[in-house]
């Protein structure tokens, strides 16, 4: 077993930290107050093909694989998980076109995607469905050679800042009776709905998107009539998994952080609180949470990248490190004591995004499904 | 009654007969650019720096070692002056073993080439034996028209290292510069900030120029340069390949040695007087002459 990086992921945590704390640590504070998009970052990062990071060199991307996005999604996260999470979800929307794209959908979306020029997300949930995808009642009917899409899709991310949408609706009944469409903004009939306010991840965007008679050309069918849910849980389950785990690992390594520097600095009965048993307890626990997360995260990732069947593996990362980051995130608000209520002090906004991690991308309870439901089969 | 003269070339820009003009161009504009970078530990790991008591040298076991601001303005510089004109950009390094993985960072910002400069005999050298291998580095890296260096390291901070350069090379230097303004294949015209103002300087190439914190503000590096980077070449040279004897560089070959280091001692004393005010006053200026000796 090897347990390191290669030099080249070695120098891609570098440089996305460097950039991380040279020009999205600056925009943190305006994302939280204005809770505005950072197109600016957006742009830049498109320009240094961090989009592109899965997408196949022949398209205009980099390829560098699952592990090496699990890092550049934690060092992003790290300074801000609303980067991070925005990342993910461009990452995410990508992934069912370079794994059930046709040629020509590849040949026209890949290499702008890759470069930031366009950016992507995916759209399954509804109100009627999400940790059970089954549920949406989105519909598409065949007319002619166009479908015509009616529904309503809700807490998007990015549904008001992507320009290309995988969308899932109902084409017919049962598990085969959902399709998936790639759909550009432009569409007729695609209209915004209301944008929400969130009690984290301020600056990256969630919202409402309404479908009614939007025309979809037939050959922005992905894959074919009755492969939705394929498609679209494939990416889900393995991309946007890793991906909310990669979040995971980067808050509470900036919990671990933040609280390692206020307990060496804050004076309590003449010492360092960190000298303080009490303290040390929860510290130690942060780390350990950080590296047994990091080790189930970076294994789901490779696992993927050596082709192998990961699912249950990205559920266990993607539990085992969001709820972990909740906890990180709980103690070193308390390490915090009352500074760490106070908005100057960014362990309140790691509290905050934290909280999220655990609902999007599948809960913790449907991880926990995944995971039982491979371990009665294997150990009976 | 004018008529309007359009300017018709002899030679289409894209005919076969203008491809000749074309190489001859690029040839006399062309540039081969050498930047000097200098690894040094990470600033945000200077509280766990040593001094050896003996040697007055850092020490910086466990330290991982960065490009400095400096080191990555004068890289920047390069890649823009090779993006404007065309040409190429070398990134060279005198330091141990381990400036590989700084110069594989350099590469992927976007140098062509990398040359560690690396040897048991270089150790302990000073500015002036530091200077004399780069310039058998760079002598031995073939032509150049442009030497960029940072004016000063993140680590030493003596500045001397650039112009000491250039005085083996033999070539003219301009240091501090703020903005390189022209280039013309031929000439090179800068802009240094001094006390209130500045100073323009045109010098003829090759040259040597050491910048400052003001010229750019370096790109960050992209995926592909991550990419890219471990296909580059990488060449290690020891003193054997530069033709150095040992006893021209090292503690040897370093005419200036450090002769001692150390924190000031800051100490706080608060003295109470006592008196009436004018007393108090009188008693302060004495104190204060006699501080001034």
């Amino acid at each position: 077993m090897d347990f390191q990086f290669s030099p080249q992921q070695e120098l891609l945590r570098k440089s996305i930290r460097e950039f991380a704390e040279g020009a999205i640590a600056r925009k943190v504070q305006h994302m939280e107050e204005t809770d505005e998009v950072p197109w600016d970052l957006y742009k830049e990062m498109g320009k240094q093909l961090y989009m592109g990071i899965m997408i196949p060199k022949e398209y205009g991307g980099t390829n560098l694989g699952n592990l090496s996005r699990m890092i550049m999604i934690e060092e992003l996260a790290r300074v801000s998980a609303a980067v991070g999470m925005a990342m993910q979800i461009f990452h995410l929307g990508i992934a069912p076109l370079t794994d059930f794209g046709s040629e020509s959908q590849k040949k026209k979306y890949l290499p702008g995607l890759a470069k930031g020029e366009n950016l992507a997300t995916i759209a399954v949930t509804e109100a009627t469905g999400g940790s059970d995808p089954t549920g949406i009642q989105t519909t598409a009917k065949l007319e002619g050679d166009h479908y015509v899409l009616n529904g309503r899709k809700c807490f998007i991310t990015h549904g008001h800042v992507a320009d290309v949408l995988i969308i899932m609706a109902k084409t017919g009944e049962g598990p085969k009776g959902f399709s998936a469409f790639l759909v550009e903004n432009s569409f007729p009939g695609f209209k915004l709905g209301r944008k929400e306010r969130k009690f984290g991840l301020r600056g990256c965007n969630t919202g409402e998107l309404a479908m009614e008679n939007c025309i979809v050309p037939r050959e922005y069918l992905m894959g074919n009539e009755g492969d939705g849910l394929k498609v679209c849980m494939a990416g889900i389950s393995e991309v946007g998994r890793a991906g909310m785990a990669g979040c995971g690992l980067g808050v509470i390594q900036a919990c671990l952080e933040a609280s390692v520097k206020f307990a060496n600095e804050r004076i309590l009965g003449g010492k360092p609180i960190s000298q303080h048993q009490a303290i040390q307890w929860m510290i130690s626990d942060m780390y350990m949470d950080l590296e047994a997360s990091r080790l189930l995260c970076y294994r789901a990732a490779w696992m993927r990248d050596q082709k192998m069947r990961c699912d249950t593996d990205m559920a266990m990362a993607k539990y085992y490190a969001t709820e972990a980051a909740v906890r990180c995130s709980k103690k070193a608000v308390d390490i915090h004591g009352g500074y760490g209520y106070m908005m100057e002090y960014p362990v309140q906004r790691y509290y905050r995004d934290a909280e999220i991690l655990i609902a999007s991308a599948g809960t913790s309870e449907i991880q926990r499904i995944v995971m039982a439901r491979k371990a009665l089969t294997s150990f009976k | 009654m004018g008529r309007t003269k359009i300017f018709k070339p002899n030679i289409p820009l894209f005919h076969h007969s203008s491809i000749p003009i074309y190489f001859a161009l690029r040839f006399i504009f062309f540039m081969n650019i050498i930047v000097c970078v200098k690894p040094a530990p990470d600033p945000k790991r200077w509280d766990s720096i040593q001094l050896d008591p003996q040697t007055k040298a850092l020490r910086r076991e466990g330290i991982p070692s960065v490009l400095g601001p400096l080191d990555k303005r004068a890289l920047e510089e390069g890649l823009r002056i090779r993006e404007k004109q065309g040409g190429k950009v070398v990134a060279m390094a005198m330091a141990p073993p381990s400036a590989r993985d700084n110069l594989v960072e350099a590469l992927a910002m976007g140098a062509d080439e990398a040359i560690l400069l690396s040897d048991r005999a270089f150790a302990g050298s000073d500015t002036w034996a530091t200077s004399f291998v780069l310039s058998r580095g760079i002598q031995k890296s073939g032509g150049f028209d442009l030497v960029i260096c940072g004016e000063w390291s993140l680590d030493g901070s003596t500045g001397h290292v650039g112009t000491q350069l250039a005085e083996y090379l033999g070539i003219p230097n301009v240091s501090r510069v703020a903005v390189v303004e022209g280039l013309d294949g031929k000439t090179l015209k800068t802009r240094s900030l001094i006390e209130r103002g500045y100073r323009i300087l045109e010098t003829t190439l090759p040259a040597l120029i050491t910048v400052t914190r003001d010229i750019n503000t370096p790109r960050f590096t992209s995926l592909l340069g991550v990419m890219e980077a471990e296909a580059k070449p990488l060449a290690s040279w020891s003193a054997a390949d530069l033709g150095i004897r040992a006893e021209e560089v090292g503690f040897p070959g370093s005419p200036t040695q450090t002769g001692d280091v150390f924190m000031p001692e800051m100490k706080r004393r608060a003295e109470m007087l006592k008196g009436e005010p004018e007393e108090m006053v009188g008693e302060i200026v004495r104190k204060i002459r006699q501080a001034l000796g």
